[in-house]
């Protein structure tokens, strides 16, 4: 008991700096002020803007395109028996695909997958300039159309009509014949939102502005960024999945809680 | 004579108080003087529950059917079940100004303008899924024990068409609010009944009242769901559970336990304390599941539209594997021709399911049949002593969860990566050949583990115990079953396949062949029970 006694007043005396996890916490001080440092320079990066119809930036992208395109799409993007030609897929195009992390395509497979983005922002928008030299085509989206302030209701409407049936009503995504797959959209920025449904990206149709009008895309937009940043008004969404996931749920936790609860209430009390 | 009677009440009552001067024995005496209740109180009160948890799944179905009805009835108070078109003007912004019927902006004024809506709305849903589930498993437990044995085939077949109209009140108020999913899930009923030959079309006008969608259907639908098919549910609950009052309960085999007894707790006052309180435990667990769990977002799907149909629309649970059963159809077997287009894409899976039900309703005459066993069980099997009913019903249940899982091809193809064509070529072969193997497997299981009950009875346990004998033999020392735990392997009815033998007239009938093979198939493989003289003769030899 004494013994006790003596070592209390010993472990308060260890706090401060002396205490065991002042070193931990120390690494995690340093690791936070690099990580912010090196996230506020790399967004100051983002942010830096070139002109899409500089000379310097074409060439720039060219060289880029060389390094790392060509393979598939060859020297001069007119295509090659492993990949499409990108003559006049336009700027939009190039920057939903570099810009995700689609390209340069992981594998070949059903259908290119979404990974880490492999350029940096100014690396994208050189080859974005690249290719938009070669012929006319889709442009990058005017910023007004990307606010996310529009109508939300008509946007809905337009959602389930056109896009639901691959990527389900909540934008969960769905499944295509052959492994090929709609994906979610959930976490996609605005900007590829709207160039994926102006280029019609993988297995995706096109929406030109016939189909959709670029208000109406503006809309769908604001709809997805509702369904995005308001959490289900009934508590968890279980995926967004609709019945499949429900059902799961109960069978598993719901009915399993309860014939837990049975076992409960008949044990023997010993 | 009534005078005496009338006249001698109020001394008896008087007398009562005196003696007790209780309020609780005022009150039931006046109840009892009024009603003769006590006769029947003391009855049930008598009536014995034996204690098995798998005992409790039947009440798991009625508690969540009670939720139901509480949670139901609110809902009504607030649902308007028609189809005309309104603009939605409540507080859900994507959906503001957008057309819609009444049912769904009523549904969704529900979820969103009503203190306590979305609860009851999500209480109301959970509680179906789990009254629909619980009465599966509650009904695997009837199956796997025997328990729908004589006399208790008809309260099988009772319980079986509540299985049923549950799935059809699920359906029915899954097709309420209107919403794309439901909307989407009546297309599909809408173009099943068309496959019908000769008759489909018209039935499917009778039924939306014209061409889909109509204007008629959320109404008829809704009294279908609040009026006709409760009533029904009800009516057939009371006969389930008087039935289970006059049967007596089944019980598992054990000491002192046989089909003219059954041992554990009397109703009141334990059994009636455990499962009033195990009606708030199922309350409480549906309660929390609708408190953090969405179900059925209808704000997500939107109003019914015939044009678009959501990725990853499924039925609820329940109807999953008729789903399922239309998803593995394989292409090509629609034909034109004889007047009219012939669907067998969709007739065969309604013929199959159609079969599939009836044959599982029906199943306590058939084995009853091929048995010949015309005692009463009160006794229940255990699984592995009826090695062939437990392989069918494996069988079965392979059959059923392949068309379940069948259903749910597109979500396991995107969250497993794999092929939506190679999901559904894996179920169609696990449809057809599951249950064949299923069957093996579960029956060869039986049968090795009643040869382990055997080898237990009649040598016990190995101990672990190594013991040099005198003469430098060493043997493990095996502890003996005590003589409780050997009543439970021991207790169960050998049968053997039945006998040929001509009828009166001299002849063997046709039926009477097949009896007979059916019933060498059903017990030419099978393990006796231990009779005494092997104990005896086990222990004689004992080491």
């Amino acid at each position: 008991m004494p013994e006790t006694k003596t070592s209390k007043p010993r472990t308060s005396r260890k706090a401060g700096r002396r205490h065991p996890l002042a070193s931990v916490a120390l690494i995690a001080i340093g690791l936070m002020f690099t990580g912010g440092a090196y996230a506020m320079f790399s967004t100051s990066t983002a942010r830096a803007e070139s002109d899409l119809s500089s000379q310097q930036t074409i060439d720039e992208g060219e060289k880029l395109f060389a390094a790392n395109c060509a393979t598939c799409h060859g020297l001069s993007a007119q295509g090659s028996g492993t990949g499409p030609s990108l003559i006049g897929v336009g700027a939009a195009s190039v920057d939903f695909q570099v810009g995700t992390g689609r390209m340069p395509m992981q594998m070949n497979g059903p259908q290119a997958r979404k990974k880490p983005v492999q350029f940096t922002a100014e690396q994208t928008r050189a080859l974005v300039a690249y290719v938009a030299s070669l012929a006319p085509g889709p442009g990058l989206p005017d910023a007004s159309l990307l606010d996310a302030q529009g109508d939300a209701a008509a946007g809905g409407e337009l959602f389930r009509v056109n896009c639901a049936m691959c990527h389900n009503v909540a934008g969960a995504g769905g499944a295509l014949t052959e492994g090929k797959f709609a994906p979610a959209l959930t976490g996609v920025t605005e900007a590829h939102i709207f160039e994926a449904m102006v280029t019609g990206p993988q297995n995706m149709p096109v929406f030109n502005d016939v189909n959709i009008t670029p208000e109406g895309k503006r809309d769908i937009i604001t709809y997805l960024k509702y369904l995005e940043n308001n959490p289900s008004p009934g508590g968890f969404a279980l995926g967004s999945l609709g019945p499949v996931s429900e059902g799961l749920f109960l069978w598993i936790f719901g009915l399993g809680a309860v014939v837990a609860t049975t076992v409960w209430i008949t044990a023997k009390s010993n | 004579m009534t005078t005496t009677e009338s006249s001698a009440a109020p001394s008896t009552a008087l007398a009562a108080k005196k003696k007790s001067g209780g309020l609780t024995a005022a009150a039931s005496n006046y109840i009892d003087e009024r009603t003769s209740i006590s006769g029947a109180v003391k009855a049930l009160g008598r009536k014995v529950f034996p204690d098995h948890w798998s005992f409790m799944l039947g009440e798991v179905a009625l508690y969540s059917f009670v939720v139901i009805l509480l949670s139901g009835s609110f809902l009504t108070f607030f649902f308007q079940a028609s189809m005309s078109e309104v603009h939605y003007d409540g507080s859900f912004v994507p959906l503001k100004g957008i057309e819609m019927s009444a049912a769904m902006a009523s549904t969704l004024d529900i979820s969103f303008d009503v203190r306590g809506g979305l609860l009851m709305r999500q209480v109301h849903h959970w509680a179906a899924l789990l009254f629909v589930a619980a009465i599966g498993l509650h009904m695997l437990r009837v199956y796997f024990t025997g328990a729908f044995r004589k006399p208790r085939e008809l309260n099988w077949v009772i319980g079986f068409i509540l299985f049923i109209l549950a799935m059809a009140e699920g359906f029915t108020g899954y097709s309420l609010p209107d919403d794309l999913l439901s909307g989407n899930g009546l297309r599909i009923i809408d173009g099943m009944v068309k496959g019908i030959p000769l008759v489909g079309t018209w039935i499917t006008f009778l039924l939306f009242g014209g061409e889909f969608p109509g204007t008629d259907i959320v109404g008829r639908l809704y009294s279908l769901h609040i009026l006709l098919l409760p009533a029904i549910i009800v009516a057939l609950i009371a006969m389930h559970l008087v039935f289970v009052v006059v049967h007596k309960h089944t019980q598992y085999p054990g000491a002192g336990r046989t089909n003219q007894n059954v041992a554990g707790a009397p109703i009141l006052p334990l059994f009636a304390a455990k499962g009033g309180g195990f009606f708030f435990l199922v309350f409480g667990v549906i309660m929390l599941m609708a408190t953090f769990f969405t179900i059925n977002p209808i704000w997500n799907y939107g109003p019914y539209d015939p044009s678009p149909v959501s990725a990853g629309t499924q039925p609820d649970w329940y109807i999953g594997f008729a789903d399922g059963a239309l998803r593995l159809v394989p292409p090509g077997l629609e034909f034109v021709g004889l007047g009219g287009t012939w669907s067998f894409n969709i007739l065969i899976p309604l013929v199959g399911l159609g079969l599939f039900i009836v044959l599982v309703m029906i199943y306590p005459f058939i084995e009853a049949w091929i048995t010949g066993d015309k005692r009463e069980h009160h006794i229940l099997d255990r699984p592995r002593n009826a090695p062939t009913r437990t392989a069918i019903g494996a069988a079965g249940v392979t059959f059923y969860a392949a068309l379940w899982a069948a259903a749910s091809s597109d979500i396991i193809a995107t969250h497993f990566q794999v092929t939506m064509e190679g999901v559904i070529h894996t179920m169609q072969a696990l449809t057809i050949l599951g249950p064949f193997a299923a069957y093996f497997i579960a029956k060869r299981t039986c049968l090795a583990l009643q040869k382990k009950d055997r080898e237990i009875v009649l040598h016990g346990y190995e101990s672990g115990r190594i013991v040099r004998l005198p003469g430098g033999e060493y043997i493990e020392v095996h502890q003996p079953v005590d003589e409780y735990e050997r009543w439970k392997l021991v207790d169960y009815s050998d049968y053997k396949p039945l006998m040929i033998r001509p009828d009166d007239r001299g002849r063997i009938t046709v039926g009477q062949r097949m009896r007979a093979g059916l019933s060498r198939w059903f017990f030419e493989d099978r393990i006796s029970p231990v009779s005494t003289t092997e104990i005896e003769q086990a222990h004689g030899d004992h080491h």
